[in-house]
């Protein structure tokens, strides 16, 4: 039975990758474009070469982290669609401090990357306090909190960080993430070290969620409060600590745009989205940290292949975003196709 | 002939498991019938069979002597088959009207809904069959005895003429269950027949004309109810011996463990439900509190065990003043707590036996070390517990939701006697439990005794409490009004006590 429920949650989401490819195979094939073409393309543009892969990686790294910033909060049965808010202030965050003062790297980098964590476990806790003493549902708070972050932030980035620009300067090498080797074997992508924090920060959760006592009671508490009372925990506590945590994971995806991919912070005109397709890529990973790696990296082989579309095979890029609608619209209806194989296995037998 | 149904030599099997195995059942027109097993015997998958929810690999139905193919519910229902489920299945904000025609309404020549006609329908069927139910009530409004009722009266309206109940006294307070063996009197009466689902012995003796008798699967043999006796039917049922009068030496009460003192506790909706209690338990004695459900019974245990703040009064486990702690804090004060709902708060249901069995110790030394986990210490306790408790399940890693309520239960019991609390509360332990479960709990809560534990039993089945207590507290309206011994009261007594009826004793029907 163990064995099978493994088997299953492994195959639920990669045929709903496919039967996402399918549906959007058969929209190119409608608006008369050739899909095999629209997918080489896709391909080459995602890992076509060292460049590319490099890129895919890139834009994977924070993925990977909003995604545990979902999943995290997940286990705990709470919905944190604050994940967009908490990348927005971590980016902030990280980028205030590496601007800030001059310092060694050994100091300024961690304390740039604990700022941002910092920050988005703030952004956590607001919501998490909110659900835990007064019941405030946290999806209305962490919604909120996003539009908070947003405004505030590009606030600060105009009045504070600068004088009425757009976009802060360049922060100094000493909190930088970029780093000159990875560039140099990917032809100077803007790959950075982030990817091991990202890849560190999903062992991390792996660890707190199935091998602490922590991770037993925020288990414990987002299947059965009640009895979680019962047993002796402090649920509201439980329930702080999950979005705490879960914020810090954005926040520090936050920190991989400011400190990684681009070293400044811009006024943003709309969300960043970080954040929110971390609730695909939580989703799609069922919540395990594992699986928010691979989904993570879909995600970004997704988004950055959807560049060559167009020119490579004439299809417009829009239909990328259509193809991963309809991936997470599958992972979404996983009961059916979860169904459909119980189905397909008792006519089998 | 005469048979109205026929399930003749069925056999339905599940991945790895063959639930039903060559069970024939029989059911006379106009006869109470009863499927008498243990928890896990078979005797709902065999209902679903019939039921049209599972389809039989083998085997045959016939209804009124007619071969018949029942693939789904609906057919069952064209049939004249009806279920009154255990959990009922009804819309609360409706009216009973409303309920009983949903799915089924009657309709004007504009396509309105016909209230009035099935409002007058349910009326003569409730009359006819003495259900005394008011259509226009709210469900939310009328007590679990007539949800119950609501639930027959669905059947009725939809033309059933055989009615499967399944274990419906599981819900009900004893008054309630009078009233249910009546009802089921006066519609088979009218030419009903009945299956009655069940491992209540006393029932059976009471009401039931046949019994079928299912062992793991296995169809057992149907019984004349009138030429057998209780002690026949459990041993059929379980396989073996039972003793119903559960062996115990005198106690030999010691010191005082818990000690209420004046203790008032409100309720959510912050209305006293208990109103200034005594209590004690001493070391190797149980006490019994014996009292109509609503009485102040779970505020007074979520009180002591930390669960609910008291507003005034004291607690004290051995001269240790608990009142108000935190539950970790009087749990670590030697308390341990079989709770009323195994569900709610008894079980973390989609945690493993294993994590089940260390959710009160699993901050501690061996189970975890500076706050990291040892799943081999976990594992090793859980195998320990699980053969020492008689928890059948596939592994230690199986989820607790998979598993029968009877295992949940011997899980929590397990867990809560392991850690050798001085005081043991158990609430309802056996609710809803077999003979052979509930002799092997109430063994060991007599154990527990016998180790010169103090056990307190909260329980709504007088059985129960003169079968098991050295002592009886009776509680009503908040306050234990009577403290007497088992051996020198008896239902008819407690049941007055419990209906408040001290002070005006001798004053009949008080327990309307």
């Amino acid at each position: 039975m163990q064995a099978n429920n493994r088997l299953f949650s492994i195959l639920v989401p990669v045929i709903s990758v496919l039967l996402g490819l399918i549906a959007g195979a058969i929209i190119m094939l409608i608006s008369g474009h050739n899909p095999i073409a629209g997918y080489a393309a896709l391909w080459r543009g995602a890992f076509g070469d060292a460049y590319t892969i490099g890129e895919t990686i890139r834009r994977t790294t924070p993925y990977i982290l909003s995604g545990l910033a979902i999943a995290f909060a997940f286990r705990a049965n709470l919905f944190n669609i604050g994940a967009e808010g908490q990348v927005i202030v971590g980016w902030l965050a990280a980028v205030w401090v590496g601007l800030a003062f001059d310092a060694p790297m050994y100091i300024h980098l961690p304390l740039a990357l604990l700022a941002a964590w910092v920050a988005g476990a703030l952004w956590g806790f607001i919501p998490g306090l909110l659900k835990a003493k007064l019941g405030v549902h946290e999806v209305i708070v962490t919604i909120m909190m996003n539009y908070i972050a947003l405004y505030s932030t590009n606030e600060i980035i105009r009045s504070i960080l600068t004088n009425n620009q757009t976009t802060t300067e360049h922060i100094p090498a000493s909190a930088s993430l970029a780093s000159g080797y990875l560039q140099s074997i990917t032809m100077f992508s803007r790959m950075h070290y982030g990817i091991l924090i990202a890849l560190f920060a999903a062992v991390v959760m792996w660890f707190l969620i199935e091998r602490t006592t922590i991770g037993y009671e925020l288990k414990a508490v987002g299947f059965n409060p009640h009895a979680s009372r019962y047993a002796g925990m402090n649920v509201s506590k439980n329930i702080i600590w999950s979005m705490v945590i879960a914020g810090g994971f954005g926040g520090l995806a936050g920190a991989m745009e400011g400190l990684g991919t681009y070293g400044t912070i811009t006024v943003l005109a709309s969300f960043s989205n970080i954040g929110f397709d971390g609730i695909a890529v939580a989703l799609l990973g069922a919540n395990n940290p594992f699986g928010v790696i691979i989904s993570a990296l879909l995600f970004g082989a997704l988004k950055e292949g959807a560049g060559e579309m167009p020119t490579g095979a004439g299809v417009p890029t829009e239909l990328v975003d259509i193809i991963i609608a309809l991936i997470i619209f599958f992972v979404a209806s996983s009961y059916i196709i979860r169904w459909a194989i119980t189905r397909f296995k008792k006519e089998g037998k | 002939m005469g048979y109205v149904i026929e399930m003749l030599n069925i056999r339905k099997e599940f991945p790895g498991i063959v639930a039903n195995d060559n069970i024939t059942l029989q059911v006379e027109k106009g006869e109470i019938h009863a499927l008498l097993g243990e928890n896990g015997a078979g005797k709902s998958t065999l209902m679903n069979v019939l039921f049209g929810l599972y389809q039989p690999e083998a085997g045959e139905i016939r209804v009124n002597g007619k071969k018949v193919a029942i693939t789904n519910p609906n057919i069952a229902n064209d049939l004249g088959i009806g279920m009154v489920h255990q959990h009922f299945m009804l819309v609360e904000p409706f009216t009973v009207t409303q309920n009983i025609i949903l799915g089924k309404e009657p309709k004007t020549k504009t396509g309105k809904i016909d209230l009035k006609k099935a409002k007058k329908e349910i009326q003569e069927l409730s009359d006819r069959y003495g259900l005394k139910v008011d259509p226009s009530a709210k469900i939310r409004d009328i007590s679990v005895g007539m949800q119950q009722r609501v639930e027959i009266l669905k059947t009725l309206y939809r033309g059933a003429e055989v009615l499967i109940f399944d274990e419906p006294t599981a819900v009900l307070t004893p008054q309630e269950i009078k009233e249910l063996t009546g009802i089921m009197r006066s519609l088979v009466h009218e030419g009903k027949s009945i299956i009655l689902i069940t491992h209540k012995l006393k029932e059976i003796m009471e009401v039931c004309d046949r019994c079928t008798v299912i062992r793991k699967g296995r169809g057992i043999g149907t019984v004349d109810v009138a030429k057998s006796n209780p002690t026949e039917l459990a041993s059929l049922m379980v396989g073996r011996e039972i003793s119903f009068k559960t062996e115990k030496k005198p106690a030999e009460p010691r010191e005082v463990v818990l000690n209420v003192e004046n203790l008032y506790v409100k309720d959510s909706r912050k209305v006293d439900l208990v109103k200034g209690l005594d209590l004690q338990v001493r070391a190797g004695e149980i006490v019994g509190v014996a009292g109509v459900d609503g009485n102040g019974q779970t505020e007074l245990i979520e009180a002591i065990t930390g669960l609910r703040k008291s507003e005034s009064g004291t607690i004290k486990i051995h001269d240790k003043n608990i009142t108000n702690l935190k539950p970790r804090k009087v749990t670590e004060s030697g308390v341990g707590h079989i709770p009323q709902d195994r569900h709610k708060y008894g079980l973390v249901l989609d945690y493993s036996i294993a994590e089940n069995m260390v959710l009160q110790t699993y901050y501690q030394k061996p189970y975890s070390k500076a706050k990291v986990l040892n799943f081999k210490e976990i594992t090793e306790k859980a195998k320990t517990l699980v053969a020492e408790y008689d928890v059948r399940t596939p592994s230690v890693f199986t989820k607790a939701r998979a598993l029968s309520g009877g295992n949940q239960q011997k899980a929590i019991i397990g867990r809560e006697i392991d850690r050798s609390p001085d005081l043991l509360i158990a609430v309802q332990p056996t609710r809803g439990l077999d003979v052979g479960a509930i002799e092997f709990i109430h063994k060991r809560l007599i154990e527990e005794r016998d180790k010169g534990k103090a056990v307190l039993l909260v329980s709504f089945e007088l059985d129960e409490i003169l079968d098991v207590s050295d002592k009886i507290a009776v509680i009503f309206d908040g306050k234990i009004v009577a403290n007497v011994k088992p051996e020198e009261t008896d239902e008819q007594q407690l049941g007055l006590l419990m209906a408040g009826s001290n002070a005006k004793a001798g004053e009949k029907n008080a327990g309307e």
